[in-house]
């Protein structure tokens, strides 16, 4: 899996609650077999002003100018910025996909879905919670500065700007080690293959329906 | 030392190994698969050269990309690669797969408590969020991303941190033509969408009790979009009757067994919840959603809530665009919103009994003149089967519904049934998103009986005056 340590980048601000996996990805797109390929199509109901070509994915669209990730810089931004409760419906993994396919890094709100925050750290793609006042800063500081940058660090967990701020995160320890070292989740669970078997044996005897 | 939730228990009966931050690796019994979420979980495991656990726990259906008619031709080739893709790794893996013209075939959250797949007691995981369904047997069941179906596949198990526990009681008795639809958009409307979020929700109360499984599964499906992951009811003689002589459930001596088993898990008089909600179910009157989020709901005897009305600026300002989305003047009643459209189905309300409410209202009757079209998709081909051996079928197609093949269908429109730009529709599904039944859709999310009402009034009616 991809690690992820830290990141400076360029902060889009998306200053909506309850960011929808549908809004992300909208469920015309959940067609492929792969995990790339679907950045093109992230927020794409917001993005665009026509609906795309399913057939044919290489055909112009029509962008819709006012929409944040449409103008410069923000085209380029890799860090987005949110209000609570981002990631909410569907279990999609392909939300984090989309995201991470357009280029981004991290993602920065006050709260978030519990599946699409799990979903993030398979991906080394890293939520960040601040609290409602800190976010409310980030959104002023944006909107005053052009190309307004932030560095995300997951080892000192902290989001940091030029201007002096510095707003501290909490994340789980297991979570944070295993996205800063990059680790693979199915190879550490099998190393513990025979407490598995154990179980598995222990349980066919108490409830023996479950194994037939 | 306080007693244990229902969810402390299931919890407790699957830690394969505690990491003692919380977290555990916790062991699944069933693994339900669709053709969605799953290819890239199946490449990664052929990849790393892994291969499935346990074979038997696995069982699979496809269901979003099926067309509810002429099913034999699939004309958008992206669905019928999905579908295929299925098709192949359940070959290669050896996974037992229902396919398209299987009569168990049906979207997977009807499938498994229909087949005794999902049984109490069970961690059952799905790559689908409304995988919350199953809770309502008493099985911790929950939806997961593509990697942890990948993960699931290759070790049987899942690395999980336990959520909180919240209980949400409804007292009382429900008014009649209340369902339990009305009771779960009641309750999202009361504690909001990230209301549940990181915590584990049992529902119970007289209300609860009262309910048939179909009536609690509802429940526990959108338990999802009240934020939390996972919805439980107890296990009752309702449970265990409901489960009794399902082609996967126990026999024998494995059923007295399982039974005692089952008994067993209920809260603890004295178990702790983080969060407790009470309801007076008495309260409760049919819920319709008015915006784009499904805690914006309202009862069907209310008008359209003013965002001029609100303080917080981001909430106002959320419900300016999901108004400006729907088309709907603050201050309008809500039995003055007209419709085009009118879909009975999803997960959340295709069972047997929602069918029965619905037929019920609009037996002998005719839908409205401006409903382009009203549909009726069965959850499963035996949900069909059942429906047409009660002449359920006709009471439907004679007031001028289409009686479609099992099915997501028009809940979240990845197949041919969908909503084009603009058009209105009362829906028995979960998610009133933007886009969610096809872009520029308008949904309005209500019970089976409310949208069968409104079809016949081509607006919304108070189902109790119907």
């Amino acid at each position: 899996m991809i690690a992820f340590k830290t990141y400076t980048g360029i902060v889009a601000p998306l200053d909506r609650p309850n960011i929808d996996t549908d809004a992300i990805i909208p469920k015309q797109f959940l067609k492929s077999i792969k995990r790339t390929g679907f950045g093109l199509n992230l927020f794409d109901d917001w993005r665009y002003l026509d609906s795309a070509d399913l057939v044919d994915a290489k055909k112009p669209r029509k962008l819709n100018p006012d929409f944040i990730l449409n103008q410069s810089p923000y085209d380029k931004a890799t860090i987005l910025l949110a209000r609570e409760n981002f990631g909410c419906g569907s279990s999609r993994e392909h939300a984090v996909w989309a995201l991470i396919d357009f280029g981004f890094k991290a993602v920065i709100a006050p709260s978030f879905a519990d599946i699409f925050y799990s979903n993030s750290f398979k991906n080394g793609f890293l939520p960040v919670k601040l609290d409602e006042k800190e976010i409310d800063k980030l959104f002023d500081e944006v909107d005053v500065n052009l190309g307004y940058q932030v560095e995300v660090n997951l080892l000192q967990q902290t989001v940091s700007s030029d201007s002096g701020d510095v707003f501290k995160f909490e994340i789980e320890k297991n979570l944070k080690e295993r996205l800063v070292k990059g680790l693979d989740d199915i190879g550490l669970t099998l190393q513990m293959s025979e407490e598995i078997r154990a179980y598995e044996q222990a349980r066919s005897n108490s409830a023996p329906w479950l194994f037939s | 030392m306080a007693g244990k939730t229902l969810y402390d228990k299931l919890w407790d009966d699957h830690v394969v190994h505690d990491f003692g931050d919380g977290s555990a690796l916790i062991y699944i019994d069933r693994h339900l698969i669709h053709e969605v979420t799953s290819p890239q979980a199946f490449e990664g495991l052929k990849l790393a050269g892994r291969k499935p656990w346990r074979l038997s726990a696995n069982l699979a259906v496809p269901d979003h990309n099926v067309p509810t008619v002429n099913r034999e031709i699939i004309e958008d080739p992206i669905s019928k690669l999905q579908l295929d893709t299925l098709d192949s790794n359940c070959k290669e893996t050896g996974i037992t797969k229902f396919d398209m013209f299987d009569p168990r075939q049906g979207i997977v959250h009807v499938m498994g408590p229909e087949q005794g797949a999902s049984l109490p007691g069970m961690t059952i995981v799905c790559g689908d969020s409304h995988t919350s369904t199953n809770g309502a047997l008493g099985a911790f069941a929950f939806g997961i991303g593509t990697s942890e179906v990948e993960h699931a596949l290759a070790t049987q198990t899942l690395v999980l941190k336990k959520a909180k526990n919240m209980l949400v009681r409804v007292n009382g008795a429900l008014g009649k033509g209340v369902t339990a639809k009305d009771i779960v958009l009641a309750i999202i409307g009361e504690i909001g969408t990230a209301g549940g979020t990181g915590h584990t929700i049992e529902f119970a109360g007289d209300a609860i009790e009262a309910l048939s499984m179909e009536g609690r599964m509802t429940i526990c499906n959108m338990s999802i979009e009240a934020g939390a992951r996972v919805g439980l009811v107890a296990v009752d003689q309702t449970t265990i009757d409901y489960v009794k002589g399902r082609p996967y459930s126990p026999i024998d001596e494995n059923w007295d067994k399982a039974v005692e088993y089952w008994s067993s898990l209920k809260s603890d008089v004295d178990a702790h919840f983080d969060k407790v909600v009470e309801i007076d179910a008495a309260t409760i009157e049919p819920q319709v959603t008015w915006g784009t989020s499904p805690e914006m709901v309202v009862s069907v005897t209310s008008t359209v809530p003013n965002p001029a009305d609100i303080q917080d600026v981001v909430k106002r300002e959320g419900m300016e665009k999901a108004l400006k989305y729907m088309g709907l003047p603050a201050g309008q009643a809500i039995s003055d919103i007209t419709l085009d459209k009118v879909f009975i189905g999803s997960c959340t309300n295709s069972r047997i009994e929602d069918l029965r409410e619905a037929a019920e209202v609009v037996k002998g009757k005719k839908i409205a003149s401006n409903i382009s079209l009203a549909m009726v998709v069965p959850g499963s081909g035996l949900v069909k089967q059942q429906a047409e051996e009660e002449g359920l079928d006709k009471l439907f197609l004679d007031a001028g519904f289409e009686w479609r093949d099992p099915g997501c269908s028009m809940c979240l429109g990845m197949n041919p049934d969908r909503l084009s730009e603009g058009e209105r529709c009362a829906s028995t599904s979960n998610r009133n998103f933007e886009g969610r039944q096809g872009q520029g859709g308008r949904t309005h999310l209500v019970s089976p009986a409310m949208a069968a009402a409104a079809a016949i009034a081509g607006h919304f009616v108070d189902v109790r005056q119907s």
